[in-house]
This record gives structure tokens, sequence and C-alpha cells, in this order.
């Protein structure tokens, strides 16, 4: 429940701005970190920035999401071919 | 990286050649419990160290007599509830909130949705459950703030929110000899600081460690519990970087401070634990669901023959459950550690030998 990723700030109003995580954008409250500027990356949880956090670990968590993200589309590519033979 | 976990192995085996017994080491986070079943993290270890699971999984420290209630309020013709998805399949003695089948039952992914709902249907009252440690806790609180602010009075909150520290606290007060130290949950430390376990290492002389959920933070996390046991230290140490400080986010937390006020409330197999649990301030009682439906408080129930209680005290493994994997599996599960994706139950089923 306490799952949090990383996303960089593209633009803010008040207390809301838009995150975005390898191109996934969606919109976020800034409320726990009112410091926060666009272009910075921040922590996210339901829906809130809870920190700001470092460039590197970010990038880190991001590249491990794509290898994720491209072992399962070719997981899914594998049953399929398995289907149709 | 993988340097990392190498060098990270090698200060675990070499700290374990200077301990004269075993330890156990808790992990308090139930995004910890799944992420170190996923890793393979125990394959990595030697057999001197032992993981126990521990009440890190909001869900599953959730009493019963709470979960009965978010099925009673969930039943009415005026309510909207509000849950987070993790909630939905908790049995209570009325079935669980997905059983009910009722299109006014949403899952929302943040509180604004919440607020969202009560705006969009203002003949209704939307009760959002609001369950979660630390972590999750500012988010409810804003929520009220802003449905104060906005003057939405068909919006509460049933509070189940709770306090990381005060669990521990009672789990080694109650004499519990099986745990060595403690890996402390990385996102709630986000907001508490690490030196909210400063308390729990000088009073117990146990290391308290926070560490992130990658493999090679948890394995650094690890070590340095390691390093410290075997230096004869019960120190406060952080491995996560940049996101955790000693202070914590001052904001969140007086947010949170400023919304809920602390109470010994009850805890699934912990009993009642001393200002364990988190309720609405009394200038904030409009929006109390308890408050507002006239419910005096949240009973304190078990589930007949469910062992979860035990297990989120690391007095057993899943397995040792008479229940486990026979009468209770993920498809039909009895308790929530079975039910939770992040529940002990759960993560052994999926991920270990049974």
């Amino acid at each position: 429940m306490c799952l949090a990723v990383p996303a960089r700030i593209v633009e803010k109003e008040g207390d809301r701005a838009v995150a975005d995580a390898m191109g996934n954008r969606w919109n976020i409250r800034i409320t726990l970190t009112p410091e926060i500027e666009v272009g910075d990356v921040v922590l996210v949880h339901a829906g809130y920035a809870i920190a700001k956090v470092d460039e590197e670990e970010a990038r880190r968590t991001w590249e491990l999401f794509e290898e994720i993200a491209q072992f399962e589309e070719k997981r899914i590519a594998a049953e399929q071919a398995d289907k149709e033979e | 990286m993988l340097e990392r976990v190498e060098q990270a192995k090698q200060t675990i085996q070499q700290a374990c050649t200077r301990m004269d017994r075993p330890i156990q080491i808790m992990e308090v986070c139930g995004t910890h419990t799944v992420a170190i079943f996923r890793h393979g993290i125990r394959s990595l270890l030697p057999p001197q160290i032992k993981l126990l699971s521990g009440p890190g999984c909001p869900v599953c420290v959730t009493d019963q007599g709470y979960i009965d209630i978010v099925l009673e309020l969930a039943g009415r013709d005026d309510v909207i509830l509000a849950t987070y998805g993790d909630m939905m399949r908790v049995p209570g003695r009325a079935g669980t909130l997905e059983r009910l089948h009722k299109p006014e039952i949403k899952v929302v992914l943040s509180t604004d949705d919440a607020l969202a709902l009560a705006q969009k249907h203002p003949d209704k009252t939307v009760v959002f459950a609001a369950v979660g440690f630390e972590t999750t806790t500012p988010a409810s609180a804003v929520a009220v703030a802003d449905a104060a602010s906005s003057n939405l009075h068909n919006f509460c909150i049933l509070s189940g929110h709770k306090l990381v520290v005060p669990a521990m606290q009672a789990l080694l007060g109650a004499k519990n000899d099986k745990i060595d130290a403690f890996m402390c949950p990385g996102h709630v430390s986000v907001i508490l600081g690490s030196d909210a376990y400063k308390p729990v290492a000088e009073r117990f002389h146990k290391p308290c460690v926070v560490a992130g959920f990658e493999a090679v933070q948890i394995m650094e996390g690890i070590a340095a519990i390691c390093k410290q046991m075997a230096e004869g230290r019960g120190e406060v140490e952080s491995v996560y970087g940049a996101a955790v400080t000693p202070q914590g986010n001052r904001t969140a937390q007086a947010i949170i401070d400023n919304m809920f006020e602390p109470y010994d409330g009850p805890w699934r197999g912990l009993g009642f634990i001393p200002g364990g649990s988190l309720r609405l301030r009394p200038r904030y009682q409009r929006f109390d669901a308890l408050h507002r439906f006239g419910i005096s408080e949240i009973p304190a129930e078990e589930l007949g023959g469910c062992q979860c209680g035990r297990v989120l005290c690391g007095l057993i493994d899943p397995p040792q459950c008479p229940l486990f994997a026979r009468k209770c599996t993920p498809d039909s599960p009895i308790g929530p550690c079975m039910v939770s994706t992040e529940g002990a139950c759960s993560a052994w089923y999926k991920y270990g030998k049974h």
C-alpha cells in the first residue's frame, strides 16, 4: 500500500501539478511538498508528492520499470506464439 | 548494481561469523515483504538470518470490527463508499465489499477522487475508508481540510489510520523475544523521518534501519543491521538515500497533527495499542463517519481459526497456520494477510514453497 513512484513535475499551479513518469502524465497534489518547482523529481504516493528525490535514484527506478515492461511484452508475445502453435 | 549486492552479501557473511547466535529481522512494511520475495532475497542470506513479516500491511492490521462497519455503511442507500482497492476483498461478517456488487462502492486512487464524488453526488454522503500508515494519512488529512474549507458537507472519513512506531514498541514491549532488529518502512519514513525510530532503538537497544524497496537497498539494509548486531550496537540508520531525512516531511507531519489525534485503537492480532491509532480531532468531528452515523466506537473482533494475528507479530510463519494453502488461499481467502497482495500469507503462497 505504501508504493510510491518517482515522477518529474512538468506543470504547477497552486498546490496542484502535473507529474510525468516515462511519458505517462497525471494530475497530482503538491500540498505536502510546497517547495517543489517545475523540473524537480518527486516521489508520488496516492496522488500526492511526498518528497523531492535524487535524479539518479529516480532514473534507476524508471530503467527498472522499462526493463519489466519489456520483459512483460516478450512474455505476452511468447504466450501468444504458444497459443497460435 | 550487482557489485553493491555482492558487497552487501559479504558484509552480511562477515558479520554472521562474529555473531554467536542466529538473528531474526522483522520487516515492518508490507511493501518490503513482497519485494523480499519478488527479488529472492532469502536465497542470498546465510541460514543464521531469518526474516519475519511484521504488522506493516494496513489492510492486514485493520481490525475485523472496522471492516464490519465499512460493510454496514456501504450497505446504506444514502452512502457512497469510497475506498482504496486493497479493501475490496477483505471479508467481514457480512461478506466483502466486492460481493455486495453495489455501484455506490467506488475504488479511488486518491482522496481527491473521493472528494470529487461528493461534489458530483450532493444527495449522498461519501464515506472514505481511510486506512493506512503515515504515508497515506496526510492525503486523508488534506481531504478533510479541503472539505472543511469548501463547505462540502456530504463528505466524511472512517479513520482506520495507524502509527508505525507505537506498533513496534508494542511488539517489543510484549516480551516478544523473536525480534532482534527492525527493517523500517521506506515511505513511512519519508514522512516520519528516521529520528522517529530513536525511542525504539534506544529503549530496546535494537537496530532500526530504514531501507528502500529495490533488491540492492534491501540487501544493504540487512547488511547494516548485521553489522550493528555484530558490533553490539542498536541504533537508527538509513540506507534509503535522499528521500529519507532525519526529520522527515515536516509539512505532512503538521497537516496530520492538525487534523488527527492518537488514541488507543484496536489492531488485528495486537489488541489495543496505546496511542497506535488516529482519529479526527473534536473540531473536525463532523467529518468523522463514526460521529455522523452515531456509531460509538470500533469494536475489537477476531475471525475464528484465523492465525493472521500471530503471523503479524512474527510468532509464526504463514505455513504454520492450519488454514494456510488448505482452507485459505488467494482465491478464497479467510484472513486479511491472504487477501492483501502485500499480506505475508499471500506473499508466502505466491512465492514460497508450500
